[in-house]
């Protein structure tokens, strides 16, 4: 249930700091997919840990300047990357070969500066992809993020897809939270596994007849509506010139980033 | 997969294959992008060739079941939780194909707006859940289920196996993408750029999860999920059960007809068991307490065990246990025959004739229970 609500939380979120006057909102939805895009592989591809470090530093002065606040990158990206990644990448400090540094106290397990190294290259790494990827959909409507994966080739048919499915994603969860509710309202006390489990399964099962269904009365809707197969997505984009410089801007920090990451 | 309202995404190694940007290089998220196309591809074709305007309302609405399904926190056996990918449960409903498309679409939107997952990493994450668990799991309900009706308690097992077995090979090929990096991607003074462990790491910490939680988590929903459509929607079962009877009392000579082969192989098996005679001696820890005080068999007994002789006395233990019970046919061979070929073989189709009425009388109480049940 926390999980249901944490969607439709999210997704509110993304609509209300997708509407407001910042930074990142001005900028042409093709432009920021693609920009951001390129400086998540520049960051990615980088062989050097302060490049990363500019990289992460430039997605945080985005953010500021786009209205996100520091509470939403924090519970939504920075805590969760460095606690889990965190602990994934804590064994690689004694376990990866290289020269010791130093020993854990009564353990004596061997801290190599190889290992360090190791761990800070994949949590910086999350961190800073994972910052960049959230500020493209906390700058950009939803549907816009889908419109301009055309810019990227991307099968008209598949966007439309997308869309709807975000939409159905959005009933299913409700539908999902209401029987749920339900069946905790006629419950006493706690659930037993077993019963939690099949309360699941039996939610999981009604959800998928409701899917049928739906997906039945949608195309006689669409039918209806005159859809013969035929799929089309309204571009309302205009590139201005401002919208270049960023493009161009973002390819080449992109491309510095990756330049500069291999020397 | 974690709460979505804490950042999701990084419960790699525990119970979620959804791997996030910077745990793979540029060149591997390329490579598995260029993996999974093809298979985009022809599973878009197969779609518009077959539903043409069915495709889209279909594909939309099954994404976004999968993506709910993926939410589900499911309380295991043994007091943990874990979350199913729907791999399964999408393969039996739509087919292998549509599957692919509808795991590819919710493993999308779980990316780019739910950041569970990363954007570089999604050919990733798609060839190995999406593709990988679809064939699999597809392939395993088909080979397991057979022809049997459709109502079929096999069916829920295929089902529940199908899922499992999708599940650890998407898992098996994350830990083997993350186990390479290592040894393909380091810095100048030899720090791993990427995913920090070995494939004797990787695999192991990944398998270990999958095979104990998130498989069966999968296992829970495919087969709970089937046997709740076999009771409510029959029909949704049979777009994957070709050739199928209804329900079980249908059509039970076909489904002795489809176990014919194997009663056939179970015959010359049978018949061959007497081969095992040629194997002199008793298998190593298969002695009797007679053959502590046969020279021949000490003998044998010592050459088998790296030259230590045998104890010279039965020990106490052994002698007092095997008392306790006297076989009906020691040893595969019948007292009234003179033939030891026919004795092994006379054993043979005794135990299999026992073992299959067994099973008969079991799958007979099974189905009435389900009935009443």
């Amino acid at each position: 249930m926390h999980g249901f609500f944490g969607a439709l939380e999210h997704a509110l979120e993304c609509e209300d700091l997708a509407r407001s006057d910042g930074l990142l909102q001005k900028i042409d939805p093709r432009v920021k997919l693609i920009g951001i895009l390129a400086l998540v592989v520049g960051a990615a591809a980088s062989r050097r840990l302060e490049v990363i470090g500019v990289v992460f530093a430039a997605g945080c002065v985005m953010a500021l300047f786009s209205h996100v606040p520091l509470r939403t990158l924090v519970l939504r990206v920075w805590a969760g990357a460095f606690v889990f990644t965190g602990a994934i990448a804590l064994p690689a400090i004694f376990l990866t070969p290289g020269a010791p540094i130093r020993h854990l106290p009564f353990v004596g397990w061997p801290v190599t500066f190889e290992g360090l190294r190791a761990a800070t290259y994949l949590v910086s790494r999350v961190e800073t992809t994972a910052t960049l990827s959230m500020l493209l959909v906390l700058s950009t409507p939803w549907t816009h993020v889908l419109k301009s994966l055309r810019a990227l080739r991307v099968p008209v048919v598949l966007v439309v897809i997308l869309g709807m499915t975000y939409r159905y994603i959005l009933l299913l969860i409700e539908t999902a939270i209401e029987m749920m509710d339900s069946r905790r309202s006629r419950t006493v006390g706690r659930l037993e596994p077993s019963e939690g489990r099949r309360l699941a399964v039996a939610t999981a099962g009604v959800l998928l007849s409701k899917t049928m269904q739906l997906s039945g009365d949608v195309y006689l809707a669409m039918q209806s509506r005159g859809f013969r197969g035929e799929v089309y997505v309204l571009d309302e984009f205009r590139m201005t010139a401002r919208d270049w410089g960023w493009l161009a801007l973002f390819l080449a920090s992109a491309a510095a980033a990756v330049w500069i990451g291999q020397h | 997969m974690g709460t979505l309202a804490v950042s999701p995404c990084y419960d790699l190694y525990v119970g979620s294959m959804h791997i996030p940007d910077g745990y793979l290089s540029p060149s591997t998220c390329a490579a598995l992008y260029v993996g999974a196309a093809p298979f985009w591809y022809v599973a878009l074709r197969r779609l518009k060739r077959l539903l043409t305007t069915r495709l889209v309302p279909l594909l939309s609405v099954f994404a976004a079941f999968c993506f709910v399904v993926m939410m589900f926190n499911l309380p295991l056996p043994g007091g943990t939780t874990g979350h199913a990918v729907g791999v399964g449960i999408a393969s039996i409903v739509l087919g292998p194909w549509a599957s692919i498309l509808a795991v590819s679409i919710a493993l999308f939107i779980q990316a780019v707006f739910f950041g569970d997952g990363g954007i570089t990493a999604l050919g990733a994450n798609c060839l190995n859940m999406a593709v990988a668990g679809s064939l699999v799991s597809y392939l395993a309900y088909r080979a397991i289920s057979g022809r049997s009706p459709i109502d079929s308690p096999r069916r829920v097992l295929a089902a529940g196996v199908a899922g499992y077995l999708g599940v650890n090979v998407a898992a098996l090929l994350a830990a083997i993408e993350f186990g390479v990096q290592p040894m393909l991607f380091h810095d100048a003074s030899g720090a791993p750029l990427y995913a920090p462990y070995p494939l004797s790491i990787a695999i192991p910490a990944m398998m270990i999860g999958h095979l104990t939680i998130a498989g069966v988590a999968e296992f829970v929903v495919s087969a709970g999920l089937v046997a709740w459509l076999q009771r409510s929607h029959p029909s949704l079962l049979r777009g994957t059960a070709p050739g199928a009877p209804e329900a079980a009392n249908e059509n039970d000579a076909a489904g002795w007809r489809a176990v014919r082969p194997l009663l056939a192989g179970l015959a010359a098996l049978m018949l061959l068991t007497p081969i095992g005679i040629l194997a002199a001696g008793s298998a190593w820890g298969e002695w009797s307490p007679a053959d502590f005080a046969n020279p021949a068999a000490r003998r044998q007994i010592a050459t088998a065990s790296s030259n230590q002789n045998p104890p010279t006395r039965v020990p106490h233990g052994l002698e007092l246990l095997s008392t306790v019970w006297t076989a009906p046919i020691p040893a595969y061979a019948p007292r009234f025959l003179r033939s030891q070929s026919f004795g092994y073989f006379l054993s043979a189709a005794f135990g299999a004739g026992l073992i299959l009425l067994t099973a008969l009388v079991a799958d007979r109480l099974f189905e009435r229970r389900r009935r009443s049940g």
